[in-house]
């Protein structure tokens, strides 16, 4: 992510690299003039479902752009050939591109998104964005000194960007998905049955929810999707980029504030409610200041416990990607483990 | 199982341990982060070795004890799952609660014993 140094060196040479310095000279040559050129290319995820590389654009000035791009996978075989993978769940990446935009005009925190990739022979689809200095991995955010000043206000900045998220007229809006609180529900017990094994506990938490759903609130609107501890970038002064926007939908705005409450994203700092750095009332203050409506702490509440019902199902659907072969991962296989964390907050949370 | 020494759970914490201690200091990176993965995946075993068959004598009586019924473990988790589902054990809810929440800590005690100790 933004904060793996981007160094000056000769960067990766691996087959893809090579091919893919070849598509973002092209570019850009046609944006910044013929003397740019790119350096210090290197991917940083291996992630199966997105690909992420970090790379300069040197100008014909010697003026340095530090960049990332995210493309859809492209697996580069022996010889020679292109396969592009299954992009997996969440919108395509020129959509996600245009909503990071949209996110800028509306005074949420988000890197400057500078051109696009266009699918071709050469790549799939992707889209760019400046490489802005700072920290994403959350526990680095919880734990280092650095960032114990920007820890103070990062709960009101989040509750503000959430706000001016949900707050993007409709009209301007690309196609999305829409998904209020009975059709996510739905999605995750659809989830569930796939893997065809018992697990009380969730079904207990699925009950728990069906019979409070009028507190999951009305209204539709941009959601996120992702909004947690993990996806923000944040440097010594606060929060500096709200990212990965792949998750993004029409959705109940509530649905934002509970995830990012979810424990898993407290990375054991369980006292802090939001992310493991601030206090609800912190957030909904933020939320207000930046034009959201007033929320009340119950239905924050009740979109906790439907988030944590939801990583659960992540997990349990990832362990089930590596148990029936279809995507074999020492990862998937451990996370699947995790549904134990899930299950256990879950039945603290409900009665 | 045979009665050989090493025992399954002396041969994985060996493996893990060789894995900890040894080949560990020689990576950086996602391999690093991935060796942590394979060695947490091994300690969830052992202490499943060490612990499980208790804790799935324990559940299994609770689960009759709610349900009226006996099966393996997989076969009442399933029956408990549609009981709840139908409603029909909405009578007996708290019950139904300390059973689950019993369980989930004993499950947590497996899949990762320090999660339940709080940061700061």
């Amino acid at each position: 992510m933004p904060t793996e140094p981007g160094g000056t060196g000769p960067g990766d040479a691996s087959p893809a690299a090579d091919l893919l310095r070849e598509v973002l000279g092209e570019r850009a040559r046609a944006i910044y003039g013929s003397g740019a050129r790119i350096e210090a290319l290197r991917r940083l995820s291996a992630g199966a479902s997105r690909e992420t590389w970090s790379f300069d654009v040197i100008c014909g000035d010697e003026t340095r752009l530090p960049l990332i791009l995210k493309r859809d996978p492209l697996l580069h075989r022996g010889d020679g050939s292109l396969i592009r993978e299954e992009a997996g769940l969440g919108v395509d990446r020129e959509t996600e591109g245009r909503l990071i935009e949209l996110a800028a005009t509306a005074q949420v925190p988000v890197p400057v998104v500078p051109f696009y990739l266009d699918e071709s022979a050469d790549t799939t689809a992707g889209f760019v964005t400046e490489r802005l200095e700072g920290e994403t991995l959350g526990r680095r955010i919880l734990r280092e000194d650095a960032y114990a000043d920007a820890r103070g206000g990062l709960a009101f900045e989040c509750g503000r960007a959430a706000a001016r998220i949900h707050g993007i007229a409709a009209a301007d809006l690309p196609d999305l998905e829409v998904a209020d609180a009975r059709r996510e529900l739905d999605n995750d017990y659809d989830a569930m049955s796939q893997a065809d094994h018992p697990y009380p506990g969730f079904e207990y938490a699925f009950r728990w929810l069906e019979e409070r759903l009028e507190l999951a609130g009305e209204g539709l609107g941009l959601v996120h999707g992702d909004f947690r501890n993990g996806n923000l970038l944040v440097d010594r002064d606060g929060l500096r980029g709200v990212l990965d926007w792949e998750l993004a939908h029409i959705g109940n705005p509530a649905s934002d504030l509970g995830w990012i409450c979810v424990r898993a994203w407290r990375y054991g700092h369980i006292k802090k409610p939001v992310g493991g750095f601030g206090e609800i009332d912190e957030l909904l203050a933020g939320y207000e200041a930046g034009g959201g409506t007033r929320i009340d702490r119950e239905r924050i509440r009740y979109w906790e416990v439907f988030g944590t019902l939801h990583w659960g199902i992540i997990c349990i659907t990832m362990a089930f990607k590596h148990i029936d072969g279809s995507q074999p991962s020492l990862e998937k296989a451990v996370i699947g483990r995790r549904t134990a964390e899930t299950e256990f907050d879950l039945l603290e949370l409900i009665d | 199982m045979p009665i050989d020494r090493p025992t399954p759970g002396e041969l994985i914490a060996a493996v893990r341990e060789y894995l900890q201690q040894d080949l560990a200091a020689d990576l950086e990176g996602q391999p690093a982060f991935l060796l942590r993965v394979a060695t947490n995946g091994l300690a969830i075993v052992e202490r499943t070795l060490s612990e499980g068959d208790a804790m799935d004598r324990a559940e299994a009586e609770r689960i009759r004890a709610l349900l009226g019924h006996d099966g393996d473990l997989v076969e009442l988790n399933r029956r408990l799952s549609r009981e709840i589902r139908s409603g029909g054990l909405d009578d007996r809810r708290s019950e139904v609660l300390e059973h689950l929440r019993q369980t989930a800590a004993d499950k947590l005690r497996l899949a990762n014993p320090r999660y339940r100790i709080p940061r700061d």
